[in-house]
């Protein structure tokens, strides 16, 4: 019987939630690495006992790290007994170094700072991992101050694509609230050398040769909050999503306004439509309809919290423009928790899974492609992530 | 060759599956690059955690005491004090602010 395994980060640890197909009771485990914030723990689609997970704090920086049998041991990559070598310590699984080398890198050139002057590029953070669709020892690692990083040996070394952050618009890229973030990452099944980004506030790229160079994709973008509302660059991309039976089609939450792609992000149009506020971070697809979306409006740019004190998922089985409200089994009076960017999931399931984790530390989930919610868990400390593995 | 004593926070301790206290072999004359080179070396999981790895610098949030005397900035080749040397005093690594 198929079961379902739920990867939430938070602010203090990692926590595994598990529950057979039916998805009705669950087991909690955690936290694992407790104290420290996980940005996102990601599981590979190859092996998916393998999971990859970022793991940070002010005090010590990033470090990463890998479990091979589905969560139940961790360890930092390359720093077994068993991996020494000559030069030991060979691997440095928490080295994200910005390349500037002369055959591969670029200039380390500088960003637009909250202020409008120009900042040095500076690592802070590793937001989201994303493992190889075809290869469990390959992972993409998008990281704060924006970049993307690959690496080819489980998360042992990691590389730069620096035709990314040497695009040339760099200087005009800025911090969001929470940083200059690459937060978004998808792997084109149907093309492995298509990856789509996204950063805020800089906007969506795409590259079509494996990540050598790339192209903003923002052409539709509208934001008020810029001197030039249709900019090229410079645009709060929150999150991105794809369903992959059909991965030229893209669903994007702004900062505001919820987006749609019909070719590949060329172009954009707006299909907010019917929603009470366009303001939100989450967005995903369902598994087995791909016209058919999920996000959880919140009030303003400036009040990070649902409507009414009222938390709803919003749901389009019209790809878009006409939104229900899913209220059951939610908190519909004073709730004031956020919902941040990576912290939504579905599984694969015949009937859907919706998951979604906040700030107030719940994890809720509808087995029933959101229908009806329940809170698989109530009191975790603020979820930073959630993400989803359905097992055979 | 000295045995020297190291006090790791909390944190550092669990990634190094170790307890309180760790002792290392560090070549005379110590310093501090010498002993924090010995402590990476014999605790690969702690690389990047203590110094940056771009510059080698002690992270912004940590402190080193020695001998009840601040050495965060001191410079990184001046020679540790006899006690530490001796093994009779620790290098504390610890957190330069208070965390929830």
């Amino acid at each position: 019987m198929s079961s379902v395994r739920v990867l939430v980060g938070t602010r203090k640890g990692a926590f595994i939630l598990t529950s057979d197909g039916k998805r009705k009771d669950w087991q909690v485990s955690g936290p694992h690495f407790a104290g420290w914030e996980i940005y996102h723990m990601k599981g590979s689609p190859v092996d998916p006992n393998r999971i990859y997970a970022s793991q940070t704090n002010a005090w010590f920086g990033q470090l990463l790290q890998c479990s091979v049998d589905g969560g139940n041991t961790w360890e930092q990559p390359g720093v077994k007994p068993e991996d020494a070598t000559p030069s030991w310590p060979p691997a440095k699984s928490n080295r994200f170094l910005y390349d500037v080398s002369a055959e591969t890198g670029k200039p380390l050139t500088t960003h637009q700072w909250y202020d409008g002057t120009q900042h040095p590029w500076e690592f802070k953070r590793v937001w989201h991992l994303e493992p190889s669709l075809t290869d469990a020892e390959t992972v993409y690692a998008g990281v704060e101050d924006a970049a993307l990083f690959r690496s080819t040996d489980g998360g042992k070394n990691w590389h730069e694509l620096a035709g990314l952050r040497g695009h040339g618009t760099g200087p005009k890229w800025q911090p969001g609230a929470g940083g200059m973030c690459l937060h978004t990452i998808i792997l084109d099944p149907a093309d492995p050398n298509r990856i789509y980004i996204a950063i805020s506030a800089a906007g969506a790229f795409r590259t079509d040769d494996g990540g050598a160079t790339w192209k903003p994709i923002n052409k539709g973008l509208v934001s008020n909050m810029i001197p030039d509302p249709n900019a090229e660059i410079g645009h709060c991309v929150h999150h991105v999503a794809m369903n992959p039976a059909r991965p030229n089609v893209l669903f994007m939450q702004k900062h505001w306004d919820v987006m749609r792609s019909d070719d590949a992000g060329e172009n954009w149009r707006e299909v907010s439509g019917n929603l009470p506020t366009d303001f939100g971070f989450v967005i995903d697809v369902h598994a087995h309809e791909p016209e058919t979306l999920y996000v959880v409006p919140i009030t303003s740019d400036s009040l990070h919290y649902p409507p009414e004190g009222k938390l709803r998922v919003y749901r389009s089985r019209t790809g878009g423009n006409e939104w229900e409200p899913l209220a059951k089994g939610l908190p519909q009076q004073d709730c004031y928790v956020n919902v941040l960017r990576d912290a939504m999931a579905v599984d694969s399931l015949d009937e859907c899974g919706v998951y979604f984790g906040t700030t107030g530390g719940q994890v809720y989930a509808s087995s029933d492609a959101g229908d009806n919610w329940q809170p698989i868990v109530r009191d975790l400390p603020g979820v930073l992530s959630v993400e989803v593995q359905t097992l055979a | 060759m000295s045995s020297v004593r190291v006090v790791l926070p909390y944190h550092l301790r669990n990634l190094a599956h170790v307890g309180t206290e760790v002792a290392l072999d560090v070549a005379e004359p110590v310093t501090m690059r010498r002993l924090l080179d010995a402590l990476e070396a014999a605790y690969p999981m702690l690389l990047g955690t203590i110094r940056e790895y771009e510059t080698g610098q002690r992270r912004a949030f940590l402190r080193f005491f020695v001998c009840e005397e601040d050495w965060s900035n001191e410079p990184l080749d001046k020679e540790l004090p006899g006690a530490v040397v001796e093994g009779k005093e620790p290098l504390l690594v610890i957190g330069a602010i208070a965390g929830g």
